[in-house]
């Protein structure tokens, strides 16, 4: 197959409706509840009836036939569906495969879903077995895979404990302007905060790890032909790619070299538009290390260089890139498994700038004229890396 | 052919029943005369299924370290490193003999077989 063939899912398909659900604390709700809530509410974004829906993806740490399970819940039969499970970069792949799904008539309305109330429910949510020849010496998964992957990158090239704070700082900076972040209301973050926090797995501090929180998200897709007729702005789908080479973190071919190197090439070129192009840029932020490593791998600068991109707040409100712009999962939300809030600010930022309500910023919160945006997930340890570019209709 | 098991056990087992005989042994492929780690039942990406069991020479090189902190009550901070065999491989594996967090890339190890919470497992000292 030549690359027209797989480039002829550009722009077909189109978000248009999103909602998120249950963000921060939501005591006394299920992760299911939470879920549902979202993809009613994407539906109404979208005025698109629930009758219609004839596509759902899902995956959650909760449910091991998520997508099976929310179908039921919503009391939609789907004549295709996906429950893919490959970490929190799942719901980017079942972007890609609704896409697909839609292109070739299978469905004509997808839904794609997430929801959790890890936080509520007592902490960090994982239903990952024990890896063998890993868990018998006890790694706190997922923490000593970046902490491994941090410790590795600052050996190379000469990174600092201050260089990863930097990013943290700065997903503060946007966090500060988004009434919807947990800390919103938390004030700024210096260096020493970051360095001076709690250590968790050496290189890495509490500050350097993401949130943990409640949250849901969900998105509504159709084809182009029909997006373009509905009452908000569509986002289309320009380029979706993905790419994993391990599961276990001592089987990562070298710590400092993702997958996102190869699943950003070829979603970059399905799109037609380089990184350079982008408007806003979507990272999975798990930890203060991916930030740095998926710069680098899908083409911001070169290895070893994103500790220079990232100093004097570049990537913050008042920088050059617009880099996790609602906060990240650092800062913003993270329930556990981030994808969809990824996609979420990616699409929301170029609704924004398209005219359409999608919520409140402070001053330099939204990007004016945002056009073109990259959200990427991560999975796992380093390991599912996916990559989607979005774009309004002047950019087809 | 690995149409019948019966009687057998899997590259994993193996691993395991060779650790509890005091021996640390890895996998080569014959014709790629090549290691690999972890045990398998095919070379990894290729899939030729000539393999031998090798007693590893135990020395290796710190690839990665971390010191997961761990309140003293249940048992206090330990490392985690990543080593890359003499032979090629890389694995996980505990560095113990110096404080959890002194642990540097680059420094040599040799490994050695103690247990950890009752079962047999490969861990490192430097050299």
């Amino acid at each position: 197959m030549d690359q027209n063939d797989i480039n002829r899912l550009r722009g077909k398909t189109a978000v248009v409706g999103l909602a998120e659900s249950g963000c921060g604390l939501a005591s006394g709700w299920s992760a299911m509840e939470i879920m549902a809530s979202a993809v009613h509410d994407a539906l109404d974004d979208a005025g698109i009836k629930l009758k219609e829906v004839d596509g759902v993806f899902a995956a959650t740490a909760f449910h091991s036939m998520a997508a099976m399970s929310l179908s039921e819940y919503l009391g939609v039969k789907p004549k295709f569906a996906d429950g893919s499970q490959i970490g929190g970069s799942s719901f980017l792949s079942h972007i890609l495969t609704a896409a697909m799904a839609l292109d070739a008539g299978l469905i004509n309305v997808a839904v794609v879903a997430y929801g959790s109330n890890q936080k509520s429910a007592g902490g960090f949510k994982t239903i990952s077995e024990a890896m063998p020849y890993e868990a018998q010496y006890q790694p706190r998964m997922p923490v000593t895979a970046y902490a491994l992957s941090a410790k590795r990158y600052m050996n190379e090239f000469g990174a600092t404990r201050e260089d990863l704070a930097n990013v943290a700082v700065s997903a503060r900076d946007w966090a500060l302007l988004n009434p919807r972040a947990y800390t919103h209301q938390d004030g700024p973050l210096t260096v020493n905060d970051v360095l001076s926090a709690r250590p968790i797995v050496d290189p890495l501090g509490k500050l350097d790890c993401c949130l943990v929180t409640d949250g849901g998200a969900a998105v509504v897709m159709t084809r182009s032909d029909r997006a373009k007729d509905t009452k908000n702005t569509p986002i289309y789908l320009l380029g979706a790619a993905m790419e994993h080479h391990h599961r276990m973190i001592s089987e990562m071919p070298d710590l400092v070299q993702t997958s996102a190197i190869e699943s950003g090439k070829r979603a970059f070129s399905m799109s037609g538009y380089n990184p350079n192009d982008m408007s806003t840029i979507q990272l999975y932020d798990a930890f203060t290390i991916n930030t740095l490593l998926f710069l680098e791998d899908l083409g911001f600068c070169k290895k070893g260089e994103a500790k220079e991109l990232v100093k004097n707040n570049n990537i913050g409100p008042t920088g050059n890139l617009k880099v996790n712009t609602n906060g990240g999962g650092l800062s913003c939300v993270h329930p556990g498994m981030y994808g969809l809030f990824v996609t979420l600010e990616a699409l929301r930022q170029l609704r924004n700038a398209s005219g359409d309500d999608v919520g409140q910023r402070l001053n330099g919160g939204w990007i004016d004229n945002a056009k073109l945006s990259v959200a990427h997930g991560n999975g796992g340890v380093l390991s599912s890396q996916v990559t989607n570019i979005w774009g309004v209709s002047d950019t087809l | 052919m690995a149409e019948d098991l019966t009687g057998t056990v899997g590259p994993e087992q193996q691993f395991k029943n060779f650790l509890s005989e005091g021996k640390f042994m890895i996998q080569r492929c014959k014709s790629l005369n090549k290691f690999f780690f972890h045990p398998r039942v095919a070379f990894p990406g290729s899939g030729e299924r000539d393999l031998e069991w090798v007693e590893a020479s135990g020395n290796g090189e710190v690839y990665s370290s971390s010191c997961n902190r761990r309140l003293p009550e249940k048992g206090g901070d330990f490392n985690l490193s990543l080593i890359t065999l003499e032979e090629g491989p890389r694995m996980m594996a505990r560095v113990e003999g110096i404080d959890p967090d002194k642990v540097e890339i680059g420094q040599k190890v040799k490994a050695r077989i103690s247990s950890l919470n009752g079962e047999p497992a490969v861990i490192f000292d430097i050299v």
